[in-house]
């Protein structure tokens, strides 16, 4: 039938004009919704109520969905296991000799270990909580690689915590919520980690994009890195404990370092959550980003080389500076004061040597 | 209004494919690996964004793309208004050629579902390499492309069901 002969042929225009400023009010929607993202700042305002609901509601769902794939995965791994229980057990024999063998050498070392800690003063790290979750839902696009596991605000997981598998680093928790958490992958396009060559300690940032493999970018030195290399977390900028084991340095087909990653060695299925509290976490965002006031001027310390002194350590009593401590965004650097005022006091360059003699400065002012 | 657009019920055509796509990316965002490998990650969505856009211009199919755009977004983590942009992008082109596609064979419409996937694939890519700054791993955007083109036949199924429900875009 040609539009001419169709008798609904009048309606047709103003239907397809209609249709298209629905398009338009769409596009115009996930725009704004786009622009108004603010997921790769990683914190949890930025997360969003939105994302923090449907979380919420989709690891129970995906749970129950996945639970009879979990337990047919069991039942094949128990079907694998006894029917090659005979070369399994040769395997682990093998293993055992070997490990008997080390066993006495880590004793070893781990005395010696003890003993030059002991004299060093060493603070070794405490261990770190965690806690283990499964993952319930995976996302291995290549714009978004995050999975969702069965753990959140009610067992302490907090957004920053690092993930692994058995096998090594997964990832990063960037949204949490009552029973569910996101963990950002090592492999998606947003993620980058503080990680470096265990042989040669050289620093590196893990960076995904989307691909398997992740990028070893602003590596540093000389031949840094070789084939076979292993890569651990750096634990740079206090993000993630030093020392967790990422993968294994590889040269990729562009040319670029990359990570085949421990963890993808197997399906990762259950996850442990660290506990570790990043720095982030630790201090006080609000007042690290107040808005400093200026201090009265007979309170500022006089620091500068061709300053007058002091007139004596009792000017600077504690009574003198008590305003100064008093505004908020002095208070942590305040007690350190004193200790360094003594060698300024000291100092012997200073051209009037006897502050007894004559009378103090009427106030101090800073000479920069 | 004419007898046969009555068959365009929202529910059939619109409201049904939605929930068919949302359950199968849930299916295939479990974390099982068959034989050592991952399950491919295609856009279920694309299929009826391009279809809808082949049977008919409509003022509620921009909105259901845009919902099923939001769903990927929030259900695969990834930047919200991604694929809900992406996925409009694609619809619009498609409703803007419509008239060249309308009426062709099947090899010759699975060609032109692959532009669609090509041009949403794109928009997406473009945009994370705007908001992450970042280039994203082209293999990775090929593999996504190739599970999501194998997706037609459920486009065309959609397609033929509903092509001739309404004379007046004929």
């Amino acid at each position: 039938m040609s539009l001419r002969d169709n008798p609904f042929g009048e309606i047709r225009v103003p239907l397809v004009w209609t249709a298209g400023v629905a398009l338009i009010v769409a596009v115009v929607v996930a725009a704004a919704l786009l622009l108004g993202d603010r997921r790769e700042t990683f914190r949890n305002e930025a997360y969003g109520v939105t994302r923090e609901v449907s979380d919420a509601v989709s690891a129970p769902v995906t749970g129950v969905v996945s639970a009879p794939l979990h337990w047919l995965g069991s039942l094949s791994s128990a079907v694998g296991n006894y029917f090659f229980a005979v070369s399994e057990n040769r395997r682990l024999r093998q293993q055992l000799e070997a490990a008997a063998a080390l066993e006495q050498e880590v004793l070893s070392l781990r005395d010696l270990n003890e003993r030059y800690s002991d004299l060093l003063g060493l603070q070794t790290n405490p261990p770190i909580p965690m806690v283990s979750a499964r993952v319930v839902a995976d996302a291995r696009g290549p714009f978004a690689n995050t999975r969702l596991a069965n753990a959140g605000r009610e067992r302490n997981v907090r957004i920053g915590n690092p993930v692994m598998s058995e096998h090594g680093l997964v990832g990063r928790v960037v949204g949490v919520t009552r029973g569910a958490s996101r963990v950002l992958m090592l492999t998606d396009i947003a993620s980058r980690t503080p990680v470096m060559v265990d042989r040669t300690n050289a620093r590196a940032i893990l960076t995904g994009d989307g691909g398997p493999n992740p990028k070893l970018d602003y590596l540093r030195g000389q031949d840094p890195v070789k084939e076979g290399d292993r890569i651990v977390t750096s634990g740079d900028g206090g993000l993630m404990p030093r020392g967790l084991p990422v993968g294994v340095a590889v040269r990729g087909v562009d040319g670029a370092w990359r990570v085949v990653l421990s963890a993808d060695s197997e399906a990762v299925d259950f996850v442990r959550i660290l506990l570790f509290e990043d720095f982030s976490q630790l201090v006080d965002q609000e007042e690290l980003n107040a808005p400093s006031e200026p201090p009265a001027n007979n309170a500022l310390p006089a620091v500068g080389v061709t300053s007058p002194p002091p007139p004596s350590p009792s000017a600077a009593a504690p009574e003198a500076r008590a305003p100064a401590q008093k505004a908020p965004a002095t208070r942590a650097p305040a007690p350190k004061a004193p200790a360094a005022r003594p060698p300024a006091q000291k100092a012997p360059a200073q051209p009037t040597p006897a502050p007894a003699a004559e009378p103090p400065p009427p106030a101090l002012e800073p000479v920069f | 209004m004419s007898l046969a657009a009555g068959r365009l019920d929202p529910l059939s055509w619109l409201g049904l494919p939605i929930l068919q796509c949302l359950l199968a990316t849930l299916l295939f965002s479990l974390p099982i690996r068959v034989f050592g490998w991952g399950l491919p990650e295609p856009v279920f969505c694309m299929a009826p964004a391009f279809a809808w856009a082949v049977i008919r211009p409509s003022i509620l199919a921009p909105f259901g793309v845009l919902f099923m755009g939001l769903f990927l977004d929030l259900f695969w983590g990834g930047p919200m208004g991604l694929w809900a942009l992406s996925l409009l992008v694609a619809y619009g082109a498609v409703l803007g050629a419509r008239s060249m596609m309308v009426g062709q064979s099947r090899p010759m419409m699975w060609i032109w579902f692959a532009v669609a996937c090509a041009v949403a694939e794109l928009v997406a890519f473009l945009i994370t390499q705007l908001t992450a700054r970042a280039t994203p791993n082209l293999l990775a955007v090929l593999w996504q492309f190739l599970a999501t083109i194998l997706l037609y036949p459920f486009a065309h199924r959609l397609i033929d069901r509903f092509d001739d429900a309404d004379v007046r875009f004929r």
